[in-house]
């Protein structure tokens, strides 16, 4: 591990040292413009093509930021590299004989398997189903896969399953294959789901976070972060109570309203690891535009802005599994905030910003208190195996 | 690391008087309170809250001295702003 | 949230900095040090240096406990989670920490039993709920947190607990503020002294700063409007010719601090002749570790650590951030080679360090930052 930190390490200095010789050369400058000739530098480096600098997978690979993000963008989009993987978006969209399908695949890991508000398999359900509602699809079928633990009751199979079965006819879609497979005592934590689903999509409409513009409004569905802080109170190693729910929910018919009633929306995403904050990044990323958030705007419930206060957590960071992000065209707001108020899902749905031109990339949050600051990619894993 | 936030002291347990139930923002924990020993903590009392232990209580009235005071600016402030735009030089 | 929100307030703020900036001598520049790295977190945070006016700068004080761990500590801590049979527990800020064969997040990558705890006493329980293996904590922080560790080997004593102990890295804050003082890179108009460690060691510990130095100190609060407030009466001080120790943060800090707190450590913990402090150096009764009457409960007494000194990578300028000769930005592999997600430094791994402070909230110049708030 050190020795492959050097090697870079050593580019970087480098690299620093022939920058400091050309600005040498360049004549005196003022700290401000040094300051900003950094800064510009780690524009830079920021843009570079991802590498994974680490010898091991680590838990922050799996927390949907920073780490998440170059690992899936060096080794699997690298080697897998094809023009329906590259959008990224939380569906591929597949051109099939003249119709168009959107494709979905999710595994859930979450522990433990039975939380407020849910369990694994209301998850599995609902977040395959709102992965295809974002992408603008009408959800129709999903496969389940069961990794099952050796020794895993089969009273509590039975609850997840008939859960799932419940999550699915409440969504309208039906479970059309399936998979099971039995590890050790020890692998599974109980048990693991893969799912995929499939959806119809609207031939006419195409959805995605690079269609991002300045002037867009940034939507959020409601109150973020209930499920992260649901599920590591659930944990029990924190000894901390409080009356919280996960918020797993199918947003598919929300959703279908929207599309319907607004036609200027660009994008929208499903909140989960990583939070609306990877999310707004994602948008910044994939347009080349800057997303300036309201830090009063955003809504968090009370008890998830504590929680998240005695832990030091960022509540913009906290995975959700009901919410959902919506980049609409700035004219149309109001009416994308009624389309979503008018569902239950959606009934504290809020503007929580805009979208600008200037600095490219970035994420920015008004706080409170008038300053601004940088909303960064999730680095490393505050709360592990959420989803 | 300096991470010290305030709650409200909910109960104190009577089988163990070291630990409070105190409350952040909806959030329930278990406290520490063997700190301060020295002092009566009761229900309704705030504290502050670090690691697991309460480290001092807030004491209301500072806090409202401070909260005066501030305020006291911002009413400063806003008479100075108000005699700008009524001032006239010429 | 109670007694946060109200120290929120916006129009309050800025009544503050009209009033800080009224007193400020034409062509005369201040410079003022906050020692806590919950101080440098907020004001970064907040946005609040552009409250100030530009010439008042803030310098960023070492009083970030994991910021000031030298790697060989690391090192050592590593080699006790890598013990047969221990169960490691520490703070979520020591996870990322880099020592020279890597941080806790890579050994737990490769299978070692270590587990992020929110309170040593968790730690303890998770002794009780283990009694076959050996739960070591890493103890680390200012006097803030000595004496919640303290209190827990206290009760480990009192439960008769035998598979529990301390891995003691505490470090006080005095010995650290007068090696800045004695320091001659610096010269410093006041300090912004540590909130939260006062409400244990109370404020009559930083009289030396102005009775011997000359400089005023005003113990603050962490909120915005707190260090606002407390930047405001250091300028007082200043323009009245004074030098003084002040509390601003009277609604937590009491002056004569936590005697109970104080009881605890002394009672568990003595002082280190000496310890190493990253970036500074040696510095003598800075430190603390376990009495012998409670040696049950040191790690470094049943478990063989390497103990030795490494020095940190050729790229690291940890050292001068941490002293406060640095800024940020201009550290050699600031934001390309060094970043919260790849750190080579503890500057950058806590989030109450100085680069990632700057790294996560302040990377954007002030203009550019109002130019774009403008815009959108």
């Amino acid at each position: 591990m050190t020795t492959g930190r050097r090697s870079w390490v050593d580019d970087a200095l480098a690299e620093h040292d022939e920058v400091a010789r050309e600005e040498r050369r360049r004549g005196p400058t003022t700290e401000k413009e040094r300051e900003q000739a950094v800064l510009d530098r780690i524009d830079r480096a920021r843009r570079r093509r991802p590498k994974v600098r680490e010898e091991r997978i680590t838990l922050a690979h799996g927390s949907g930021g920073k780490a998440t993000h170059t690992l899936v963008e060096a080794i699997f989009l690298d080697a897998f590299r094809n023009p329906m993987l590259e959008p990224m978006e939380d569906a591929a969209a597949l051109a099939i004989n003249g119709g168009r399908i959107a494709l979905t695949t999710d595994s859930y890991v979450v522990s433990p398997l039975f939380f407020p508000g849910g369990n694994i398999g209301d998850l599995a359900v609902n977040g395959t189903v709102n992965d295809l509602a974002v992408s603008g699809a009408t959800p129709l079928y999903l496969s389940a896969g069961f990794i099952l633990e050796e020794g895993l009751p089969v009273e509590r199979l039975t609850e997840i399953v008939t859960s799932m079965a419940s999550a699915a006819e409440n969504a309208g879609v039906r479970i059309v294959t399936g998979d099971t497979k039995v590890v050790q005592q020890g692998k599974a934590d109980g048990c693991y789901i893969n799912t995929a689903g499939v959806g119809l999509l609207d031939p006419g409409r195409e959805l995605g976070v690079a269609q991002a513009k300045p002037g867009d409004a940034v939507l959020v569905s409601g109150p973020i972060g209930d499920h992260g802080v649901t599920i590591m109170l659930a944990r029990g190693e924190l000894d901390i109570e409080a009356d919280l729910m996960s918020d797993t929910a199918p947003v598919h018919t929300m959703v279908a309203r929207l599309l319907a009633e607004v036609p200027g929306v660009r994008a929208m995403r499903d909140a989960t690891r990583g939070g609306v904050a990877t999310i707004l990044n994602e948008v910044a990323k994939a347009a080349n535009v800057s997303v300036v958030v309201d830090e009063d705007a955003v809504p968090v419930r009370p008890v998830v802005r504590g929680a998240s206060e005695l832990l030091g957590i960022d509540p913009l960071y906290v995975a959700c599994e009901g919410r959902v992000v919506v980049v609409v065209d700035g004219t149309q707001a109001d009416a994308a905030l009624r389309a979503l108020r008018a569902d239950p899902l959606g009934a504290e749905a809020t503007v929580i910003g805009r979208i600008g031109a200037d600095p490219p990339g970035i994420v920015l949050l008004k706080t409170t208190f008038g300053g601004t600051r940088i909303v960064d990619m999730l680095v490393g894993d505050p709360l592990p195996r959420i989803c | 690391m300096c991470l010290g936030i305030p709650g409200e002291v909910l109960e104190i347990r009577a089988d163990q008087p070291d630990l409070a139930m105190v409350d952040v923002s909806g959030v329930r924990r278990a406290i520490n309170i063997g700190l301060l020993a020295d002092e009566v903590v009761m229900p309704g009392d705030w504290v502050l809250i670090h690691v697991g232990f309460a480290l001092s209580k807030i004491d209301e009235d500072e806090a409202k001295a401070a909260l005066d005071f501030l305020a006291g600016m911002g009413q400063a402030y806003e008479d100075e702003l108000i005699a700008l735009s009524e001032s006239k030089i010429d | 949230m109670r007694f946060v929100d109200e120290f929120r307030d916006a129009d309050k703020a800025r009544a503050l900095a009209a009033k800080i900036a009224a007193l400020c001598e034409p062509g005369r520049h201040y410079k003022f040090m906050e020692v806590c790295g919950g101080h440098t977190h907020t004001i970064y945070k907040h946005g609040l240096e552009d409250y100030l006016p530009e010439t008042i700068t803030l310098v960023h004080g070492p009083g970030c406990p994991v910021c000031v761990i030298p790697m060989g500590r690391v090192d050592d801590a590593m080699h006790l989670a890598d013990s047969p049979d221990v169960i490691m527990t520490s703070f979520g800020d020591m996870m990322r920490v880099p020592g020279s064969q890597g941080s806790f997040f890579d050994a737990k990558a490769a299978g070692v039993d270590i587990r992020m705890v929110y309170s040593p006493l968790d730690s303890l329980k998770i002794a009780r709920q283990n009694p076959d293996k050996r739960v070591v904590f890493m103890a680390i922080g200012f006097e803030t947190t000595a004496p919640s560790t303290a209190m827990t080997v206290l009760r480990a004593a009192a439960e008769g607990v035998t598979n529990f102990s301390i891995f003691c890295n505490h470090v006080t804050i005095v010995p650290a503020i007068k090696a800045i003082l004695d320091s001659p890179d610096l010269r410093l108009d006041g300090f912004l002294g540590p909130g939260h460690v006062s409400t244990v060691i109370g404020c009559r510990p930083y009289e030396f700063i102005a009775q011997q130095y000359g400089k005023p100190v005003v113990v603050a609060g962490f909120e915005p409007l707190d260090i606002l407030q407390s930047i405001y009466m250091l300028m007082v001080q200043l323009h009245e010719g004074r030098a003084e120790v002040e509390n601003q943060y009277t609604r937590v800090v009491p002056w004569a601090g936590n005697v109970t707190a104080l009881r605890a450590i002394s009672e568990v913990m003595e002082l280190r002749p000496y310890f190493e402090w990253r970036g500074l150096g040696f510095i003598s009764h800075s430190a603390l570790r376990v009495r012998d009457k409670y040696e049950a409960f040191d790690a470094e007494k049943h478990f063989a650590v390497p103990g030795v000194r490494v020095a940190d990578p050729k790229a690291c300028q940890c050292g001068e951030v941490l002293k406060g000769v640095l800024k940020p930005w201009e550290c050699k592999v600031f934001g390309t080679a060094c970043t919260p997600e790849t750190p080579i430094g503890t500057c950058m791994v806590s989030p109450e360090g100085a680069c990632a402070a700057y790294y996560h909230f302040g990377r954007f110049t002030r203009q550019r930052v109002r130019e774009a708030s403008a815009t959108s």
